[in-house]
Order: structure tokens, then C-alpha cells, then sequence
């Protein structure tokens, strides 16, 4: 953590809960699309949602852009509230937040030039002089290793492949020099050969201009290669938050490692064995009481299916919304295997 | 689970009998511009009980290839030369038909062979059933098509049996595509592809639309299934991460054509191809210390306007004077110690300088634990 240098995260969010209605239900029924979640960008470093579609990830990126109210929470820009009710200052905000999208085929408008692309923000945001704009994209281009830019400014999106197509709107992001970069799902859309190279400058960005970077991904690994922490959802909430490498090398909750044991990965010696009693995600209309994993949950026990179980504390910052880790999971202990031994009852 | 394990194969892979083969295969695409070359002189051996990965980028002729191969390439795609053949495993008596050419046969030998001995499994579970016809109907469907003799009754119990083979409660049969999950709908596809029992199953990315957990239950399926019913599968994908761990043997496919093949460990462990190596490091890891990987640097090709000589060099670290003017050929790669088994092959004019996997592997970015 950079604490020494900055003391304020650039984006910080509290309670977001995100409620969709359901139409012909009256107002009764909901869609519990994200439920309380909280979280720290903090310039320089990426932090990682991971999750399975359904989860809330791409709603919660879409609330720190401000592309939908909130149902409920709060929300500071480098210390000050952001009213999330209206839509008052809301170009200010997307001049400091800005937000990638997964498919960049259909992100950027196919009958207009890289270089229209680019020049739009420079001006809507009055970022250069109108004589300046296309020194000003040609270094945007450079910028997304674009080179040379006078190649690529004149071209349309159908002349450039997905991997080149990504890099234009990440440029297109960069043209209002933002402080906070929401990417959602930005490589999934890519040929495998090419994801490193949008990752690689994603991380390169983030470093050199402070940028606080939220990468919105399913893929765990690749979240381990590129982010600084790393916050697993499940059904609209957060289940574990920590430091990348420890939360998928000692993954605390049940549901991370799940995914860690359905995920590819070549170096595993033996077959995948899932650690699931079965089923799938559940529904966010009515979601289970308890733990909202609980019925898939090979640890589950009597309190999981009652109580929502707080977020405990398991060490280095590694945080679990789990039963096992908490001070009453009297089961807790070997039934974990892999995972950090709980922290004992003080 | 017995091609994943970690002591070697049951049954040599090269020794199984063919069960559908390629050999010399090329698919254009007629344009405005002339036509593209999308497939490129392929030979392909699918053995009986084996999984073959085909793994490749968007546009490298993947799909093409396998659409050629059971002659359901539409226009204006058009197979401009080759073979394709199909060897009946079972005996004359049971119906066995012995050995077809696919590209020559007549529309009703055609008709007999498709989904009774290949079947595919499409992409996209969603698009691939009809959204307003019941899941037993479109199962049913099939077997009213093909079994002519059985009764409804007969062909309602079979599609029953043919969702609990997938592991989908027949209480589901009567519901519609859209009240079943995507990890559903991906088993219904399976299930229909199974119906006749074919003897092949072309599987076109069945699982990349899926969640991760579902993905590997899906996975899992399809490898149990196999073992039971000991069809063959051609497994095509964009991801060789997951072939590593689910096929017996891979074909790396680049530009339409076929530049690696072997068995899946030896290609995980030891490629031979620059394109499968930066493709082999191309995965972040799931272990150990966090360390940068380089990718692979530009862009596939523009098969409209492929490079001259191997359509990798312009990415390729190691491209010269002659990879630039000369197609490398597909041969066989040079025993350079135990792990190179039988069936490998490259197409590299780089590859047998062994210098060259040394040299790469500290793009890996060193050995492997």
C-alpha cells in the first residue's frame, strides 16, 4: 500500500447496494443484483472483482461510473461525497472516472475514424485546443503503443483487430486524463495471444500515471497476474477480499476455492476435483438466507443456512464472509484443506 | 478419467484405429476480392476413443476446417481440395458401412451418417435450440428422424434416458430452452449429439459462453461420457489451457494451417512451434512468484492478405531470410530426448536447431516446477 504517499483512496464506496424491481411484482419483488458491498481504489494499485457472470460485478462497475443510482450507499472521490442520486456533475466525474467496456467490437461506432474517437473527449472535455487535437490523439495512440499514430488515426474499427480495437478505448479513456479507470472485463473478448499485451499496458498505465485501476474479470489467474488485491463476489456480495497472491494461493472461503478448483490450469498434477456439493448460483430474487452459498457449500453447517456470517478478519489483511473463520465455527479447523488455518479465539 | 492422468496413456495414442481423417484438406472463402484460403493443405487423424484438441485464435481455420470435414460448410465457403474419410468401427454386420469419402459421397449416404455416426456439439446452446419447441420435442425429434421403427412412447423414454445420461433430472423435459440454465442447455446439446450413439463428436467451443464452474462440470461430462461410450471427440477452442488438461493429443492451428501436433503434455511441455511457445506463455500461472510475461507481439494475420512464407514470422522472434519466403512444412519432430513421443510434429524451419526451445524457454521465463 502506497499509505506514505497517499492517505486517501482515489474512489472509495460504502454500502452500494444495487436492487433492481421486478416489473408486474408490485414493487414486492426485487432483483438483489449487489447488496452492501464496499470497497478502496488507491492510486497506482488494481484491484480485481472476480466473479461468476450474475455475481454483481459488472453492476458494481457500472454504479462507480455512475451509469445507474444506486438503491443505496455512498460514494467519495478522493475524500469528497459524490451524490449519487442526480445526475449533477456528472461530466466532472467522468473526467476522473472512466470506464472500459468488454467488447471493444461494439464500443466504438463503426462509422467513425480511431481519430474522431480520440478527438471527441479531447474536446467535450476541453482537454486540448482545437488546433492542438491531433498532436494531442496522436500522442494518445503512441501512448497505447499505437505506433506510428499516423497510421492508425485514419482507420475505421472494422481495419483493426480486437486486441488494436481495445487499445483505442483505452486511449479513449486516457484522453480526459482520468484518476480512476473502471475496466470491465477488457481482454475476455480477446484472442488469448493478445490479452497479455492489453493487461501488461493496463498495469503499465496504472503505475506511471497513478491511475487507480478496478479490473472487473472472471478469470482468477489472470486477476492474480495483474491485480494488487483481489475481492471474490458471489450472488451480489463480496465473500473474500485480500491481497492477490494470498487470496488465491490460500483461498479462505468456500466459494474461492471452488473457483480455483474448476479453473484451468496446466500445472496441476492430478484431475480437477470440484469442491462443491453441486448446483449453481442462486436466484437474486429470493436468495438464500444465511450464507448465500450455503446449499452449494461442502463446509456448510446449521448457522450458514440462518445467519449471513460477518466478514472475519483471517490475517494480512485477508477478510472471509464465512462461518468457518468466524470465533463460533466450532467446525472450523482441518475441514479447510489448503486454506489458512482460521484465526484462533482470543 | 484415464487420458488426464499423469503416468502416460492407456492405450498409445497413435495406435488406436482412424476413425475420420483429413488428408490435404483446403477451404476457400469466396470474396469480392478473390477468394481466401481459410484452410490450408491440413491432413487431421481423429483416432476411435481419442479427444483432439484443435486450438487456435478467431480466423485461423479452426471451425472451418471441422465444418469442411463433415461437409456442413456453406457458402461461400468451398472446399477446393482434398479428402476426408470416415472409417466405420463397427463391423458390416452391425451396419458398418467401412470406409466413405465424406467430400464424394451422395446427400442420402450423408444423411445416414450425420448425428447417427458424427455429431456436433454447436457453440452456443441458446441459438442452437429452438427457443419455442419443448426440450423433449427437439430430442425426440431426432430419433423419430433416424429410428423410423420406434414408437412415441419408445423414442419419449429414450430422450429421458438421454437427459439422465447428461445428468439432467427428466422432469426437465417438458421445459423450453429458456427455463434452463446455460450449463443446461449445454448438456440438452450434448444429449442430442449422443442420441444415436455416434461414433464421433465434433465439439465447436461447447463450453466458452459458460461460467468457469459450470465449464468444468461440462468438462467432466464429456470426459466420463467418453469413457463409457468410447466415441471420439474433436474438441475445437481458442483456449490450449483447457485442452491441456482435457485432451489426449492437440493440433495447434495459425493462418489456416495445421503448425503443431502432439500429444497435449508434450505440447504443454515442450513446444516446438514459436507460436505455440508465446501461446504456452501466454497463461498467467495459477502458482508460484508473480512474473511479467511478454504475450505475443501484433496481431493475427489478414488472410486476405497473408504474409508470404510461414504466416507467423512477422510475430515470430526467431523469423529469417528463409521464413519469410518459404512455408515451413508440417514434419516430424526430432527426438531430442524422452518426452518427444511418436506423432509429433512442427511446422518451423526453426525447430530442429534445439537452441531455439532453450531460447525460448527464458521467455517462459524459466523452468517449469
Amino acid at each position: 500500500m502506497t499509505a506514505t504517499e497517499v492517505t486517501t483512496p482515489a474512489l472509495r464506496a460504502t454500502g452500494l447496494t444495487q436492487h433492481y424491481p421486478i416489473r408486474g411484482a408490485g414493487g414486492k419483488k426485487v432483483v438483489h443484483a449487489v447488496d452492501d458491498v464496499s470497497l478502496e481504489l488507491w492510486p497506482g494499485q488494481v484491484t480485481a472483482v472476480v466473479g461468476e457472470s450474475g455475481s454483481g460485478k459488472s453492476t458494481l462497475a457500472r454504479i462507480l461510473a455512475r451509469l445507474v443510482a444506486p438503491t443505496a450507499g455512498q460514494l467519495w472521490l478522493d475524500g469528497a461525497e459524490v451524490p449519487l442520486s442526480t445526475r449533477r456533475g456528472s461530466r466532472g466525474y467522468r473526467s476522473t472516472v472512466q470506464l472500459i467496456l468488454q467488447d471493444p467490437f461494439s464500443s466504438l461506432n463503426p462509422v467513425h475514424t480511431v481519430g474522431y474517437h480520440l478527438a471527441r473527449p479531447l474536446r467535450i472535455h476541453r482537454m486540448a485546443e482545437r488546433s492542438a487535437t491531433d498532436k494531442a490523439v496522436a500522442a494518445l495512440l503512441e501512448r497505447v503503443k499505437l505506433t506510428p499514430p499516423s497510421q492508425y488515426a485514419g482507420k475505421l474499427p472494422h481495419e483493426l483487430s480486437g486486441g488494436q480495437l481495445q487499445r483505442v478505448a483505452i486511449a479513449r479513456c486516457l484522453a480526459v486524463q482520468p484518476r480512476v479507470l473502471l475496466a470491465d472485463e477488457p481482454v475476455s473478448m480477446l484472442d488469448v495471444s493478445i490479452r497479455l499485451g492489453v493487461l501488461n499496458l493496463l498495469e503499465e498505465i496504472c503505475q506511471e500515471e497513478r491511475l487507480a485501476v478496478l479490473y472487473v474479470t472472471h478469470d482468477l489467474a489472470s486477476a492474480r497476474y495483474l491485480a494488487t488485491s483481489i475481492m471474490v463476489m458471489y450472488a451480489g456480495q463480496v465473500v473474500e477480499s485480500g491481497p492477490a497472491l494470498d487470496v488465491v494461493d490460500r483461498p479462505a472461503h468456500p466459494y474461492t476455492q471452488l473457483l480455483l478448483s474448476a479453473a484451468a490450469d496446466p500445472e496441476r498434477t492430478g484431475p480437477a476435483v470440484l469442491t462443491t456439493r453441486g448446483g449453481a448460483p442462486p436466484s437474486l430474487i429470493d436468495p438464500p438466507t444465511g450464507c448465500r452459498f450455503h446449499l452449494r457449500c461442502p463446509h456448510a453447517m446449521a448457522v450458514c443456512s440462518t445467519d449471513a456470517p460477518p466478514s472475519v478478519d483471517v490475517g494480512g489483511g485477508q477478510h472471509a464472509a464465512c462461518w468457518l473463520h468466524a470465533e463460533s465455527g466450532t467446525r472450523a479447523g482441518s475441514a479447510l484443506p489448503g486454506a489458512r488455518p482460521p484465526p484462533q479465539a482470543s | 478419467m484415464s487420458a488426464l492422468g499423469v503416468e502416460g496413456w492407456p492405450t498409445p495414442a497413435t495406435e488406436r484405429p482412424v476413425v475420420l481423417e483429413a488428408r490435404g484438406l483446403s477451404v476457400d472463402y469466396a470474396g469480392h476480392e478473390g477468394a481466401v484460403r481459410a484452410v490450408h493443405d491440413v491432413d487431421l487423424v481423429l483416432r476411435r476413443g481419442e479427444v483432439l484438441g484443435l486450438a487456435g485464435e478467431s480466423g485461423s481455420g479452426k471451425s472451418t476446417l471441422a465444418y469442411a470435414m463433415t461437409r456442413l460448410l456453406r457458402a461461400p465457403g468451398l472446399i477446393s481440395g482434398g479428402q476426408v474419410t470416415f472409417h466405420d468401427g463397427r463391423p458390416p454386420e452391425e451396419g458398418g458401412v467401412g470406409s466413405v469419402s465424406l467430400l464424394d459421397a451422395e446427400p442420402d449416404q450423408l444423411r445416414r451418417l450425420r448425428w447417427s455416426e458424427i455429431a456436433i456439439v454447436f457453440q452456443s446452446a441458446l441459438h442452437a435450440l429452438n427457443p419455442v419447441i419443448s426440450i423433449e420435442a427437439q430430442l425426440t425429434d431426432v430419433l423419430a428422424a433416424h429410428h423410423r421403427g420406434a414408437t412415441r412412447s419408445e423414442r419419449a423414454e429414450r430422450a429421458a434416458d438421454l437427459l439422465a445420461l447428461v445428468g439432467i433430472n427428466r422432469d426437465r423435459l417438458r421445459s423450453y430452452p429458456h427455463e434452463l440454465s446455460g450449463g443446461m442447455r449445454q448438456r440438452v446439446m450434448i444429449a442430442m449429439a449422443l442420441a444415436l450413439d455416434p461414433q464421433v463428436v465434433i465439439m465447436d467451443e461447447p463450453t466458452t459462453a459458460l461460467d468457469v464452474v459450470t465449464q468444468r462440470e461440462i468438462l467432466d461430462e464429456i470426459t466420463s461420457l467418453r469413457d463409457r461410450l468410447d466415441f471420439s471427440v474433436l474438441f475445437i477452442t481458442h483456449d490450449l489451457s483447457l485442452l491441456i488438461e482435457l485432451a489426449d493429443s492437440i493440433a495447434v492451428m495459425y493462418g489456416g494451417r495445421i503448425v503443431e501436433q502432439g500429444a497435449a503434455k508434450e505440447i504443454y511441455d515442450s513446444p516446438r512451434h514459436p507460436y505455440t511457445v508465446g501461446l504456452v506463455s501466454s497463461f498467467p500461472s495459477m502458482h508460484g512468484a508473480r512474473r511479467r510475461l511478454s504475450g505475443i507481439p501484433g496481431s493475427p494475420p489478414d488472410l486476405r492478405n497473408p504474409p508470404p512464407g510461414c504466416a507467423f514470422h512477422p510475430r515470430c522472434p526467431f523469423s529469417d531470410e528463409q521464413c519469410r519466403s518459404q512455408q515451413p512444412a508440417l514434419v516430424p519432430v526430432p527426438r531430442l530426448g524422452p518426452e518427444t513421443g511418436p506423432g509429433r510434429l512442427a511446422a518451423c524451419w526453426h525447430q530442429q536447431e534445439a537452441g531455439v526451445t532453450d531460447e525460448l524457454a527464458g521467455v517462459k521465463g524459466g523452468p517449469r516446477r
